[in-house]
């Protein structure tokens, strides 16, 4: 199966948010996954680009956000760029540590990791980078293998 | 579709029935001047309904927590009522769902507030 690919920019707005949300929720019901996986999908997207907007970029309207979806016989891949800072990793505390529950925010990038099968996160000082990947029923694993 | 909140009282208890999605923006706003609004009332007994709520993000949990908070500290009780599946599977990776007080029948949740 050929590849298919596209791409959109957006301002860093929370209009972006909502708009990446339903196109993601689009591309994934035409891929085919079900109606469970498509609410996965445009969930983990809605994360992505809420942290896009809101930390990464800051709203600020001179920085774009990017959606790139790739779609193939084995899943979809769906990327989220911003152009801020770069998310540092290791300052994000578990979400899910006892004493970390009753914090208002910090949970974005974890509902991620629950909703998708495989979550990659690289951080420069040129932006963070977010690439989702969801595999349609059956192809669990064989990403890598389908990218040589 | 954005979300909607109304209150009514029952034996002392407020319920504040929910409806749509609680998201960044104007759905955790909502919420957060609900209960804002309820306790400037000294309205501290408060079951929140979210039969009708579709869909929560982070953003909206970390709305639902600080409410559950502030409502705590100002020594009342928030508890929650009637969770979709999607909810109650999103409080409970979230591990949440022991945080709060969930409970699934209104008359019985309105006699456990003390």
């Amino acid at each position: 199966m050929t590849a298919k690919q596209v791409s959109y920019t957006y301002e860093s707005t929370l209009e972006t948010v909502n708009d990446a949300e339903d196109r993601a929720g689009r591309v994934a019901a035409e891929a085919g996954f079900s109606d469970d996986d498509v609410m996965s999908i445009s969930m983990a997207v809605r994360e992505a680009a809420v942290n896009a907007v809101l930390h990464g970029n800051a709203y600020d309207p001179s920085k774009k956000v990017t959606l790139a979806f790739e779609q193939n016989g084995k899943g979809l891949t769906i990327v989220v760029r911003d152009q801020g800072k770069g998310v540092n990793l290791d300052a994000i505390p578990d979400c899910c540590a006892p004493e970390n529950l009753l914090k208002q925010s910090g949970r974005g990038i974890f509902l991620m990791r629950s909703l998708m099968d495989e979550v990659q996160i690289n951080a420069s000082s040129a932006g963070t980078e977010v690439k989702l990947i969801k595999h349609f029923p059956g192809t669990a694993g064989n990403f890598q293998e389908a990218s040589h | 579709m954005s979300m909607k909140a109304s209150t009514r009282e029952i034996d002392g208890v407020t319920i504040m029935d929910l409806s749509g999605r609680i998201t960044l923006g104007e759905g955790s706003v909502v919420l957060r001047d609900v209960v804002r609004d309820l306790l400037s009332k000294d309205k501290k007994k408060i079951l929140a309904n979210l039969a009708d709520v579709s869909y929560i993000d982070s953003s909206g949990i970390g709305e639902l927590v600080s409410a559950f908070t502030t409502v705590k500290n100002q020594g009342g009780e928030l508890k929650l009522l009637n969770l979709t599946k999607k909810v109650h599977d999103l409080l409970q990776i979230t591990k949440l769902y022991t945080v709060f007080d969930v409970k699934e029948d209104e008359a019985t949740a309105i006699k456990s507030f003390v």
